[in-house]
């Protein structure tokens, strides 16, 4: 890469050991490993079906993979919820959207400032002064957001009432609300025209850049893909069928027979 | 619009400080009869508190709940008890701790939340309504022993003064609502009430930011059954004047329910807009019962009238305003107030063409 990076790629912070997921008799995930470099952008792609977004549930502990372990900052994580994994600093967005509707724009990103409230719902209801300094704390990082975001002008509407790409650079805002050094996104740009899809890689590419915020990434777009991430993982049939940087996926015949297919 | 008090805006302000006025100057002095203190302004104040109590649990935290009476039994019977066996604590003193004490109900019958949702968690809940009736009425110490059936609520007492008329009576249930709905208010619109809606819009993507589910919904039963609890004991000491385990059935429950519903899911004014209607429709009908047709129409016909039009209003309401009667309030205001902005509109233009 041309340009000298802030924050370099360093140590692998993310790892995924031999994860095996299935629900009932349909195997979604089997022994898959892979892993995510501190301050890289890595995607994960794969054809429908492949697993990529049970993957994520797994690393966020959605879903409780049979076997595998996932390990985070050097530590194996071994009763993970979301919860447990938000307060180790790892935050999410969804596939399909999973915003609070009837909130306000503002609101939903203040919702991602949780786990930097600590004043209990005695001090809230008594408007101490700490809770009103905490509060403001709060509500300027989230305007910052969304100044950042370019959403100032619909930060109080009701998130239900957006169209679908405002909604998923909302759900974006409430991720990066987190400070997390870690976020996944699950098909952030689905469902965008070109236009809305350009602004969201620059802002992916914005986040890495200045906050050195770890991405990954599930995209169908392969320009997309190839144009932002420094490492791809090819899943296919819940299988890792190829593992590196762009180039060497796009050169990689596995990955070009499952997604063109491949003559019997 | 930006806050200029605590959290309150300018409009907050002078909503609040017109509701004052109202409440403690224009009433007192305009309304003389007691039939409306005894009958209307007390029971409205106490149950509007209870429907806020409801509002937390279900129409800020989406938890459908259905036992608002219990812990309004618990909150009374406790009241009961903490004056008549601790009468250090004072009148104030007790309704906070009988607050308290229906809070634990809450907590305990709040723990199925974590497990089931809906129409199964509604049921689950009704464990409250039954299990607390039924130990009042099952062990005899709840009820100092009394064989009557129906306790008299002692009088109150607060710093050595006596509120024994329905005016002072009024004055007690202002006080604790005003104070109460406050806080409620500071709840609903701080982080703490962020955490409620944000598990009851999607309690996956809640969870993933860190709000933890347990914690969450643990806190909206206990705080819910702390309104409860305290309405319940005002409910007994100022409007019942005595205590029955009768007077907190499945049918209260409901009315809170609905006036929760009707009054608009997740707003503070819904609770009194709600608790107003559902209070103030039956006596409406009643005197139009008496007055337009000179008692030509039975009373039971006229009960079950009311039964009819409550049955099809909910339903009305659930299809085609699902956030109630604060809303309608809230859309007329709005429609008002850009009638008046239009017509002004066209007063500055006529006055331009004027000048030219």
């Amino acid at each position: 890469m041309a340009y000298e990076r802030k924050f370099k790629i360093g140590k692998p912070i993310l790892e995924v050991n031999n994860i095996s997921l299935s629900f009932g008799g349909v195997k979604a995930i089997t022994d898959t490993s892979f892993n995510v470099l501190e301050h890289e952008v890595r995607a994960i792609i794969g054809p429908n079906g492949a697993g990529k977004s049970s993957m994520l549930n797994c690393i966020n502990g959605i879903y409780k993979p049979q076997q595998g372990t996932v390990s985070f900052m050097g530590k194996q994580i071994p009763d993970i919820t979301p919860n447990i994994m938000a307060q180790m600093g790892l935050s999410r967005t969804f596939q399909n959207l999973a915003l609070f509707k009837r909130m306000s724009v503002l609101d939903n990103i203040l919702v991602g400032r949780k786990l930097h409230t600590k004043t209990n719902f005695l001090e809230v209801a008594l408007q101490l002064p700490k809770v009103k300094k905490e509060e403001k704390q709060n509500r300027d990082r989230s305007e910052e957001i969304i100044s950042f975001l370019e959403i100032e002008d619909i930060k109080d509407t009701p998130v239900g009432k957006l169209p679908y790409g405002l909604q998923k650079k909302v759900e974006l805002g409430r991720a990066l609300a987190t400070d997390s050094s870690i976020i996944l996104l699950d098909e952030p740009m689905a469902g965008m025209n070109v236009e809305e899809k350009r602004d969201m890689c620059r802002f992916i590419l914005k986040v890495n850049d200045e906050l050195g915020t770890t991405m990954v990434l599930i995209e169908h777009d392969m320009g997309v893909v190839m144009d932002i991430s420094d490492r791809v993982v090819v899943l296919d049939y819940g299988k890792v069928i190829g593992d590196g940087t762009p180039d060497e996926i796009m050169a990689n015949q596995k990955v070009i027979d499952a997604y063109l297919g491949v003559e019997h | 619009m930006k806050p200029v008090f605590m959290t309150y805006t300018k409009k907050d302000l002078t909503n609040l400080a017109v509701c004052m006025v109202l409440s403690v100057l224009v009433i007192p002095n305009f309304i003389t009869t007691e039939y409306w203190y005894t009958s209307i302004l007390i029971p409205w104040l106490c149950l509007a508190l209870a429907t806020i109590g409801q509002q937390v649990v279900m129409g800020y935290t989406g938890q459908l709940a259905l036992g608002a009476a219990g812990f309004m039994a618990a909150g009374a019977f406790a009241m009961f008890n903490l004056i008549l066996r601790v009468p250090d604590l004072g009148f104030v003193g007790s309704l906070i701790v009988s607050g308290l004490i229906a809070a634990a109900f809450g907590i305990l019958f709040g723990l199925p939340s974590l497990k089931v949702r809906g129409i199964y968690l509604m049921v689950a809940t009704l464990a409250s309504q039954f299990f607390i009736i039924w130990m009042i009425d099952k062990f005899g110490w709840f009820k100092n022993y009394d064989s009557s059936g129906i306790i008299t609520a002692q009088d109150i007492v607060i710093l050595g003064k006596p509120f024994t008329t329905p005016l002072a009576m009024y004055f007690v249930c202002l006080a604790v609502t005003t104070v109460l709905t406050l806080l409620a208010m500071n709840m609903a619109r701080g982080s703490t009430g962020r955490n409620w809606m944000a598990v009851r819009d999607m309690d996956i993507a809640a969870e993933s930011m860190g709000v933890s589910l347990l914690k969450t919904k643990v806190q909206a039963f206990a705080i819910s059954a702390f309104y409860c609890g305290v309405a319940g004991a005002l409910f007994a000491f100022c409007y019942l004047k005595s205590l029955e385990p009768v007077a907190f059935d499945i049918k209260l429950s409901f009315k809170i329910l609905f006036m929760c519903i009707l009054g608009g899911l997740g707003t503070i004014n819904g609770a009194f807009i709600g608790a107003a209607f559902i209070l103030l429709f039956p006596v409406l009908l009643n005197s139009v019962g008496n007055n337009v047709f000179h008692g030509a129409i039975d009373a039971t016909i006229i009960s079950s009238i009311e039964q009819v039009i409550f049955g099809g209003l909910m339903i009305i309401f659930m299809i085609y305003e699902p956030l109630g009667m604060a809303k309608l309030w809230e859309n007329l205001k709005i429609s008002l107030k850009s009638k008046l902005s239009s017509s002004g509109i066209k007063n500055t233009k006529s006055s331009v063409q004027k000048s030219e």
